[in-house]
């Protein structure tokens, strides 16, 4: 069985979720959609306020060549435009949308039908899939075609697609195998299509058994791709590591997957590239999963884009009572909402409630020094030393230590059994480090 | 016995080396520095910008012109006395106190979530906007406790903010560059310690910023247009107020609707004057 070698913990899996049926979420009264649901600039808006808009309408443009559309996921009236909480209680700017009806672009084909066939050149599939919006559903929200424009003088022969789900309680992408294999099957190959290459591998965690079965089964018509089962393995989900996983290369530090040949995609975003590119439908909703422990109806529903967190919860039975925190992710890279009205965005993977018992942090201790930090951290990183350094703020250390490579997989801060917040302070160091290149490297350009 | 000698023939030896290699690298170093190095405070604190006293010592004695180099600590009679033995001019600067710029205490400001992560002010801002609806306001972990070397911040377990002791606070801004919210400013102590300033960094518009705190600054502009001296600026729906403007009138404080303007150390206003209630 493939896997990454260094590192990495088997967290419990908690997957209780993962034999219900993808429903849709009947729709909010309003809509909040930030206009920086991605990594990069922000979009500009490109609606006022009292305008009507229809769903899968453009409401912002692209602000620059790394950023994204945002559409409508909704029909109905803008409401506002101004700066509204998200799930970190801080204000960024928004477009609010009261809904009325259910009125959709004529242009969208609604149909079920599967279209298989595309004779779209590379160019026109390419296009779509920069209007439609599309970012990296996984949860880091990397708009989709930056990564699909091969530079100059680069080559990628391998696409990875990302079926791993190796977050705890989160069904959402094993559901979409399930029910949609053969569409994420032609986005896959869209997607090879447009990057020329002639191989992708699907990497799926033998966790979810029934998934690798039915994409290996179909897959069979699809020449150039291949499932591939992979050993269950926190943090696998992880780029890097997937790629040393399938492929056995290793990315050099500090370098890009494309700088050893590969582009790794998620199974959801292979979903969304058939709709945009087969269905005309842009990326106005995304499937997320709504678990926890004691929660009433774990669900994974199908969610347009701005309905309220609160609202998803309210619908699979509402907060438990003994509930501690509630998480916006998965409960290892995810993190706890201070605002539980901010509204779903495109990298909103999973809502875990936690039951109070386990949300508590314990009484951290003195490091012993055992380190098992050291042993589970999948970049080959102390995390104990970075640890310290970040909180003694010496930076330049820091940087020698490739505090850049860290992931913030948590895992360091999951298995230290002196209960240490190891990643909380890593995170500062590594925000500090970053920086401090970033204005090194404008002094330098100047 | 002959190990003995041999010993004391090694040590004269070394001796001898010794002494010619330390005439030979000998560092000529200004006798000064020494001297003015004993004149500064000794808090090693590097307010001034440089690594200790020893480098400000060495960058006085050694700059033709001081006027840019001030040493909060000692203030302004340590810097005229070094500088009347240097025979340069010291600059004059005002004493400057560090104040917390957040009104933001239990009772106004109630909390919505709970942090239960690394108690440190920076890991909490990095990861969302805190305890309370504010995401301007003070954290309350206390960086500005730690990184306070003298001891002059200390948290009211009562407000959960920071309150600055007078008395040993040496405006060495330390702090200042620790609040990973800005909220730390420095500001002139003023005649008799008495100043002025608005106490919120909270840059929401009015009625997002009043629903998150009862004491913030609303941008509502009426100190601004109170103050007769001009001292009062709005931006981004926060007022400030220029402190070699204001001219300590107290107008504004008594205008402001929410109390978020504070000050400090003014003798108690006179009741007000009573006015005929009873009616004709």
């Amino acid at each position: 069985m493939k896997g990454f070698r260094k590192g990495g913990i088997h967290p419990p899996e908690y997957k209780i979720s993962k034999k219900e049926a993808i429903q849709d979420m009947p729709l909010p009264e309003s809509v909040v959609l930030p206009l920086g649901q991605h990594i990069g600039a922000p979009a500009t808006p490109c609606v006022q306020k009292g305008d009507r808009v229809l769903v899968g309408q453009i409401i912002g443009t692209p602000n620059g060549f790394v950023s994204s559309y945002i559409h409508s996921s909704v029909s109905g009236t803008v409401t506002a435009i101004d700066n509204q909480p998200d799930v970190r209680g801080l204000r960024s700017p928004s477009i609010t949308i009261k809904v009325e009806g259910d009125q959709w672009l004529e242009t969208i084909d609604r149909s079920d039908a599967l279209i298989k066939n595309c004779t779209l050149p590379r160019e026109a599939i390419l296009k779509k899939i920069t209007e439609a919006g599309i970012v990296g559903l996984g949860g880091a929200t990397f708009p989709a075609h930056v990564k699909l424009t091969i530079p100059q003088g680069k080559h990628a022969d391998v696409l990875i697609i990302n079926g791993v789900e190796c977050e705890p309680f989160l069904t959402a992408d094993h559901r979409l195998m399930l029910e949609k294999s053969e569409e994420i099957l032609i986005g896959v190959d869209l997607l090879c299509k447009v990057l020329g290459v002639d191989e992708a591998c699907i990497g799926i965690e033998n966790n979810k058994p029934d998934a690798i079965e039915r994409l290996s089964q179909l897959s069979l018509n699809y020449p150039r791709i291949k499932v591939v089962p992979l050993r269950v393995r926190y943090p696998q989900g992880s780029e890097k590591q997937l790629i040393e996983a399938i492929s056995g290369r290793e990315v050099p530090s500090g370098k890009l997957p494309l700088d050893v040949g590969v582009v790794v995609q998620n199974v959801g975003t292979a979903f969304a590239v058939y709709e945009a590119v087969q269905k005309n439908k842009p990326l106005f909703e995304r499937i997320v999963t709504v678990t926890g422990r004691s929660l009433a109806h774990t669900s994974n529903l199908r969610v347009r884009l701005g309905t309220p967190i609160s609202s998803l919860i309210d619908y699979c039975g509402g907060l438990p009572e003994d509930v501690g925190k509630v998480i916006c992710g998965g409960p290892m890279m995810g993190r706890a909402i201070a605002n539980i009205n901010a509204p779903v965005t495109k990298g909103t993977s999973g809502i875990v409630t936690i039951r109070e018992k386990g949300a508590v942090r314990k009484q951290p201790q003195n490091c012993i020094k055992c380190a098992k930090c050291v042993s589970v951290c999948c970049m080959g990183l102390e995390p104990y030393l970075i640890s310290k350094l970040a909180r003694l703020e010496r930076f330049d250390e820091l940087e020698a230590l490739h505090v850049t490579d860290c992931l913030e997989c948590g895992s360091c801060s999951y298995t230290c059994p002196a209960n240490l917040p190891l990643l909380d302070y890593i995170r500062v160091g590594k925000a500090e480090v970053l920086r401090r290149i970033r204005i090194n490297k404008t002094q330098q350009n100047k | 016995m002959i190990a003995v000698l041999i010993l004391c023939a090694i040590g004269a030896v070394a001796a001898v080396l010794l002494y010619v290699i330390a005439q030979k690298f000998r560092v000529e170093e200004d006798p000064r520095i020494d001297d003015v190095e004993k004149m500064l405070p000794g808090a090693n604190c590097g307010g001034c910008g440089f690594p200790g006293c020893r480098g400000l010592a060495d960058q006085l004695v050694k700059s033709e012109d001081i006027s840019s180099l001030y040493c909060s600590v000692g203030g302004g009679d340590t810097m005229k006395r070094i500088a009347e033995y240097l025979g340069k001019t010291a600059a004059e600067k005002e004493p400057m106190i560090a104040v917390v710029r957040c009104n933001g205490s239990c009772d106004k400001r109630p909390h919505t979530n709970v942090y239960n992560g690394a108690p440190s002010c920076k890991v909490e801002a990095a990861l969302y906007g805190g305890e309370t609806g504010c995401s301007y306001g003070c954290l309350g972990n206390g960086d500005c406790v730690v990184a306070c070397k003298f001891g002059a911040i200390t948290i009211n377990p009562e407000t959960r903010l920071p309150e600055v002791d007078e008395e040993k606070c040496t405006a060495c801004g330390s702090c200042v560059t620790a609040c990973p919210k800005g909220i730390i400013e420095l500001r002139k102590k003023g005649i008799k310690g008495r100043r002025i300033y608005v106490g919120c960094m909270n840059q929401d518009k009015g009625a997002i910023a009043r629903k998150a705190c009862l004491a913030a600054c609303i941008g509502c502009g009426k100190c601004a247009k109170t103050c007769p001296f001009e001292a009062i600026t709005l931006q981004n729906n926060l007022a400030y107020i220029d402190a070699e403007k204001c001219r300590l009138c107290r107008k504004c404080v008594v205008e402001c609707p929410t109390g978020g303007i504070r000050e400090v150390n003014f003798p108690p206003r006179k009741p007000a004057e009573t006015t005929s209630s009873t009616g004709a």
